[in-house]
């Protein structure tokens, strides 16, 4: 249930949202081939800026570090509306994922060295976990070697979420036990500017460019550990749960967009001298859809909800949210396209762009069928 | 949680009351089988036993007044017994469409006499009533129902026939909806009590595909019925219906909807691989995506709550029972699926009881998406109605 404060944000996000990055915003991000522009850095500087000036980067910083400490429920009700238009911003990467890390594992002096950062925008953290084109929490492989006073870090992140324009990152590598252990997996904060580390930007679909970070002997301190040596797999899951979760509140967004933008369409295109609309295959379809996003916005709500309330049982709910919210969003994205015809194939057309960010998103920190594994094993399936 | 004092020493004596004379053979047992079948519920000797404490408390209607055979406690009391009741596996005996339906209707519309005549055989149930409502040509349109009733100076008589009447065989009492005027379909409806045993009256079982033989065909036959058997006042009986309606709908939401894991079932019948998954992969796949539809389902249906409590829109509702009869049958489905062949069985001692009721179930739960507006009705309701597409 949302508070009076949660109503006007909730307000005030669509409205803004709206005006400063509708669909032409991230269109600008595209080439005229479809692709990314290769000069575009995935993002809009200026709304970004506009965004933490409002709050919003520093919703889940606690106040003592510049922030407001208003709780997931309320960053999912930004995030959706955000999802809405397709806004890239790095507002999940930093102000959610990475805010959580510094939250959940950081000492008090790596809080206040970032949070503050992350509250105002001058930082954009990121999450480097993903090594391959599968989600695999337990496989990372990034190698280290100990040194004096920290370790030495070697081996590719890709896909990088935000990593072109990231100051720093949140690095899950081994220094312990060989890829598929839960053990020996160890968190880093790892800085922009670390000597050897490089970044290559990758043209995704969706127009976003995530990078390949590549580590060639990245020195890093102790100072630098985000929570314990050798026992980062269960804070790397509570990031990843919160990172799913969060993605699925912009992937609701997402979804209830192109669903209305689809039925729209349905009320005012015109074939064999009727509305398309009053032909019951199409009524039924669009009842159908209607249903799949009541179920998908009420998983993705609860587990907004869980994160908040510290449920137990947020592994769970987490997969549930993503996993209900990817299939929902597969078939409306894909009936977006199916229901708009020709149109819908166009590159001048929206549907594409809600079409490719779908397919991003589904994949992006635990596809559906990963997540539907994990919800199986969790259940005793 | 804090409650009054007098309450929590309520709570106190309902859990002692409760615990000591809830026969243990009852716990968790299907209750709502019970309210269905009388037959079942009366030849069970620790049902008959539980009806005639929980009558002689005055507990199964625990807020009617006393004259009505109620305990004349407050609603709050009320809840109380119904929590420490569910809190030891227990269930109503006296619940029935009696308290669910008519006995609040008749409270609101019943004359003083009627409500004597019936009430306190209602908060014993010792007088089983059925509904009769539905018409071979008025179902959706319940409106449009034909049977006829023409007032004969001294008496009412009834003749037409019903359908889709539950446990109507096994009934004592009917209440009707017939029709006293055929110029108008709403404003010529009429709502009567009908004694089963009246001449004239056939009550005939029919055959569904489960081997339910719940659901009857009833024939009225120049019915003779006294004039006082009238609710409300003549042509008033559509207003009564709709009243009564709502009374069903919220008796039926207290109904634990009570789903089961599929796991552990799987499990026994599909074995389990090395790694302790249920060794049927597609199976598995189909039952885990319904078990998570079935968790979504739940949860839609806890935020339509709070939205519709806290004012805001919620147009979801009409799309939930498309939802939730997918998701039921779905589930249906696959139990008798993982059960092989041995969810096959109709009889016999060579199929498990669980086995037979998995059958019945799956073929009872074809029903689900026909009953209540079909699931093609529901969709075209959502359609026009929440989604404004055009006609």
């Amino acid at each position: 249930m949302l508070n009076e404060e949660q109503q006007m944000l909730r307000d005030m996000a669509s409205e803004w949202v709206r005006d400063r990055l509708p669909v032409t915003a991230l269109r600008s991000l595209y080439g005229h081939d479809g692709g990314g522009r290769p000069d575009a850095e995935g993002y809009d500087p200026e709304a970004w800026a506009e965004m933490s000036q409002m709050g919003w980067a520093g919703i889940l910083v606690p106040e003592a570090h510049g922030g407001f400490d208003f709780g997931y429920r309320s960053m999912g009700l930004v995030l959706e509306e955000l999802g809405r238009t397709l806004g890239a911003s790095p507002l999940l990467s930093s102000a959610l994922v990475a805010a959580s890390a510094l939250r959940l594992g950081g000492t008090e002096v790596q809080q206040a060295r970032w949070l503050p950062g992350i509250a105002d925008g001058s930082a954009i953290g990121t999450l480097a976990a993903e090594e391959g084109a599968q989600h695999g929490r337990e496989k990372i492989a990034l190698a280290t070697t100990p040194s004096n006073d920290g370790w030495v870090l070697k081996g590719v992140k890709r896909p990088v979420q935000d990593g072109m324009i990231a100051t720093f990152a949140v690095v899950a590598a081994r220094t312990g036990g060989a890829p598929g252990d839960r053990d020996g997996i160890t968190l880093f904060l790892v800085g922009r500017d670390a000597p050897g580390l490089s970044r290559e930007a990758l043209d995704q679909i969706d127009a976003r460019r995530p990078a390949l970070f590549t580590f060639d002997n990245v020195a890093v301190g102790g100072d630098a550990v985000l929570g314990e040596v050798g026992k980062g797999a269960d804070l790397l899951d509570m990031l990843f749960d919160r990172a799913a979760i969060g993605l699925a509140a912009e992937m609701l967004g997402n979804a209830a967009q192109a669903f209305d933008t689809t039925l729209d369409y349905l009320k005012t295109r015109v074939q064999f001298g009727a509305i398309i609309g009053s032909f019951q295959t199409l009524q039924h379809r669009a009842a159908e859809m209607f249903g799949e996003l009541q179920l998908a916005r009420s998983a993705v709500e609860a587990a907004l909800d869980a994160i908040d309330a510290n449920d137990p049982a947020l592994p769970a709910i987490a997969s549930l949210a993503k996993a209900t919210m990817g299939e929902t969003l597969h078939g409306i994205s894909a009936q977006m396209v199916q229901l708009h015809g020709g149109i819908g194939m166009t590159h001048e057309h929206d549907a594409g762009l809600y079409l490719k960010r779908a397919r991003v998103a589904a994949q992006c920190y635990g596809s559906t069928a990963w997540h539907r594994e994990r919800w199986a094993r969790l259940n005793g399936y | 949680m804090a409650e009054f004092d007098g309450m929590e020493a309520f709570r106190e004596e309902a859990r002692a009351w409760l615990k000591a004379n809830f026969p243990p053979s009852l716990t968790n047992a299907p209750s709502i089988h019970f309210v269905s079948d009388r037959r079942a519920a009366e030849s069970n000797p620790d049902w008959c036993l539980w009806r005639e404490r929980m009558a002689e408390k005055r507990w199964g209607v625990p807020a009617w007044e006393q004259r009505y055979g109620g305990a004349g406690l407050t609603q709050a009391h009320g809840k109380i017994i119904g929590e420490e009741l569910a809190a030891i596996g227990g269930f109503n005996p006296i619940r029935s469409y009696g308290t669910m339906m008519l006995g609040p209707t008749l409270l609101e519309y019943g004359s003083e006499e009627q409500k004597l005549e019936h009430l306190p055989w209602i908060a014993t149930n010792k007088r089983r009533w059925c509904q009769g409502f539905s018409e071979p040509g008025a179902g959706s349109d319940l409106a449009s129902l034909q049977t006829k009733c023409i007032d004969m100076g001294d008496h009412w008589l009834v003749s037409g026939q019903k359908i889709w009447t539950s446990g109507a065989d096994q009934a004592d009492w009917c209440f009707a909806l017939v029709r006293t005027d055929t110029s108008r379909k709403q404003g010529g409806i009429s709502f009567l009590l009908i004694d089963m045993k009246s001449e004239g009256i056939e009550a005939r079982p029919i055959v569904l595909i489960s081997g339910s033989t719940h659901f009857c065909e009833v024939f009225f036959n120049d019915v003779k019925v006294p004039k006082g058997n009238l609710v409300g006042e003549v042509n008033q009986g559509w207003t009564i219906a709709k009243r009564l309606l709502e009374f069903e709908r919220n008796g039926l939401s207290d109904v634990k909807a009570e789903i089961t894991p599929l796991a552990p079932l799987a499990h026994e019948y599909c074995g389990t691989d090395a790694l302790g998954r249920i060794d049927n992969p597609d199976l598995r796949t189909r039952m885990v995506r319904n078990a998570m539809r079935h968790e979504a389902y739940l949860a839609t249906v806890s935020r339509l709550t709070r939205e519709a409590r806290s004012g805001e829109p919620s147009n979801g509702v009409s799309a939930l029972k498309n939802l939730w009869s997918g998701i039921i049958q779905e589930r249906a489905e696959l139990l008798i699926e993982l059960m092989g062949a041995g969810g096959l069985g109709w009889s016999g001692e060579h199929y498990t009881d669980a086995e037979q009721e998995a059958t019945r179930a799956w073929l009872h739960s074809k029903a689900f998406s026909i009953y209540g507006g079909s699931y093609e009705v529901q969709n075209n309701i959502t359609a026009k109605r929440t989604l404004e597409l055009p006609a």
